[in-house]
Formats: C-alpha cells, structure tokens, sequence
C-alpha cells in the first residue's frame, strides 16, 4: 500500500524539523510548536513540493502553518488535478 | 592536505579576467572545479587549464541572465557531485558612458548580468546549501559601487547593488551555515580593463596607493581566502582589495 499523503508529510517535517514522528500531530504548529524558523518553513513547502511534485504559490504556503493545513491542502490538490504524484 | 580538498566549486563569467584566474586557484587548491561562461568554448579552456592542475573540471554555456538555463546547470552539477560547496559569482560586463549619452540598453545589459543575474545564482544555490547546512557564496562587486565612478553609472550602481545583495544574503542564510561576502577589485589588468584608454589608464594609476594595477592572481586569492575554512566567521564582509585605491 503506498504511503498515504498523511504519513509523507508527517515523514518530511519530522526529518527536517528534527524531530520523532510520534511528537507530531495534526494541530502541531511549525512556528509554535517547532520552533521553525522562516527559511525553515521555506524549506518544508520546498520538500512538500517535491514529494508530490506540485508547486505551491507563496500565496497558499502563507496559510499552511500546521502539519494538518499541509495534509489537508496537499490532498485537496492531488485530488483535484486527479493525482499529482503517479 | 589541500585546503578545498573535495569541496565543489561552481564560478560564473569563467571565460577569462579573474573568472578564469579564480577557477584556476580554486583547482589548485584541491576544488572540483565548474566553469561557467557564456562561451562553451572558453568555459572549456578555462576547464581543461583545471585539469592540467589535477583537478576535476567542468565547463557549462549559460548566460546568467538566463535563469531557467542556470537553475538546470545548477542541477546538473548537484546531481554529479552531490553537493555544491562553493559559489563565486563573477559573472559581470561594462557598458560604459556618460549618463546623459547612455541609453537604456546599455543600463539595462549591465544591470541585468551584473546584479540580477548575480541574484539568479545565489536564489538557486541557497536551495542546495540550505539542506547542506554549509556553504561559501563570494560576489564579485567593485571599488567603482563604492566610490561611483565616471562614465559607469550603470557599472557602478550594479556593482553597489551587489554589496547590498550581499549583505542581505549574509543575514538571510547566517542560521544555516552559509556565508556571503563580496570582493571589490580596484583596477585590475583584464580583456574588460585593457579596452580603455591610456588617459584613464594613467590617471587611474596615479590614485593607486601601492602604484601599480592589480592582476586576476590577486583577486583570486583573496576570494581563496574567503572561500576556506580560515574565513569561517567571516561574513556579509566587502574585501577591498585595489591596491589602496578607495579608502
């Protein structure tokens, strides 16, 4: 079964930001709880969009803030152009 | 043990002048060498120079204006060498000419290779060095962005430009390890300085502190020093090195 677009982003912050998968949630803030910094928030959209390989206007990057707002957006757009990843 | 033993080193407007000079004190310093120009041709003699050094070394055509072609460079030597350690932005031309005579081609050629081009390289490399957590970026800026100079208004404000693209830099990427510093050549014996006049020539040698003009050589290994390990703490730095020129 492949990886469910969930579990990918709980993969990439935990690696970039450091931390164990089993600290992380949905509500979990970068900034907040992470502590990320603004060229780490960078760097997250920029891994994001090369796991599903899409491109994420700053205009939306904006409003991603927690593990949830990147799951739910991720899948929101993978389902919309019918699977961004094949 | 070289001091850039194994680092690689990516150096744009490599065709000749203090381009090439730095690719080639790069080399013997232990680098893995790129040499980027717009002319293959003289990219790849700048290469095969490197390689008569010992070292490894690759030649790329692009124009630094060119920002797709760059990135796609950029991406070439990452997916070989799997690391880019080192950027030295040099990449520059003069279009020199009185204010009230210069057209806005000549101020937009010069601004555009000189200071976008220079912001081109630095936004694709920042992608690779962020994850590395390491990196050395040296901008080539001018002693004419400091001190304005006659006749390069458009030569001057680019090379000005670069000093604050530099600092700037500097403050953005200091959390992860990268440092940004500029050099700024006073009047230095190249194809771009030999076009001038003998008047300007004299007149610029005798506003030369230490009297004489300054070779590629001597740029190239002071961006050596900014580009090794001794120059660790040092960054968001402008490295006059002219001779006594400007201050």
């Amino acid at each position: 079964m492949p990886e469910s677009v969930a579990e990918k982003v709980r993969g990439i912050v935990s690696k970039q930001m450091g931390v164990n998968n089993d600290q992380i949630t949905e509500q979990t803030s970068f900034v907040n709880d992470l502590g990320a910094d603004s060229l780490d928030t960078v760097e997250l959209i920029m891994e994001f969009e090369n796991a599903f390989d899409m491109n994420i206007p700053d205009e939306d990057a904006e409003k991603i803030q927690t593990i949830g707002d990147a799951i739910n957006y991720i899948e929101e757009r993978v389902n919309k152009c019918g699977g961004a990843e094949s | 043990m070289s001091v850039l033993s194994g680092k690689v080193a990516i150096v744009t407007g490599a065709s000749s002048g203090i381009g090439k000079e730095t690719v080639l004190v790069l080399a013997s310093a232990g680098a893995r060498v790129i040499a980027i120009a717009r002319r293959l041709e003289l990219a790849e003699e700048t290469a095969s120079r490197a390689r008569a050094k010992g070292a490894e070394a690759l030649a790329y055509k692009a124009d630094v204006t060119d920002f797709p072609r760059l990135a796609q460079v950029f991406e070439d030597v990452f997916n070989k060498f799997g690391r880019i350690d080192i950027l030295i932005n040099n990449a520059g031309v003069a279009r020199d000419n009185l204010i009230i005579r210069m057209t806005e081609d000549e101020w937009d050629q010069v601004l555009d290779t000189n200071l976008k081009g220079m912001f081109f390289a630095i936004k694709i490399v920042a992608r690779y060095m962020l994850k590395q957590k390491t990196g050395k970026i040296v901008n080539v800026s001018s002693v004419s962005g400091i001190t304005g100079n006659r006749g390069q208004c458009n030569y001057a404000a680019s090379k000005a430009g670069i000093i604050g693209l530099t600092k700037s830099a500097a403050k953005e990427l200091s959390s992860r390890g990268i440092t940004v510093n500029a050099v700024a050549p006073g009047f230095i014996t190249t194809e771009m300085t030999d076009s001038l006049n003998e008047y300007i020539k004299d007149a610029a040698l005798k506003a030369i502190p230490l009297n004489r003009f300054g070779s590629p050589s001597d740029i190239a290994k002071g961006i050596l020093f900014l580009v090794s390990p001794d120059a660790d703490y040092i960054t968001g730095h402008v490295l006059q090195i002219d001779g006594g020129l400007a201050m």
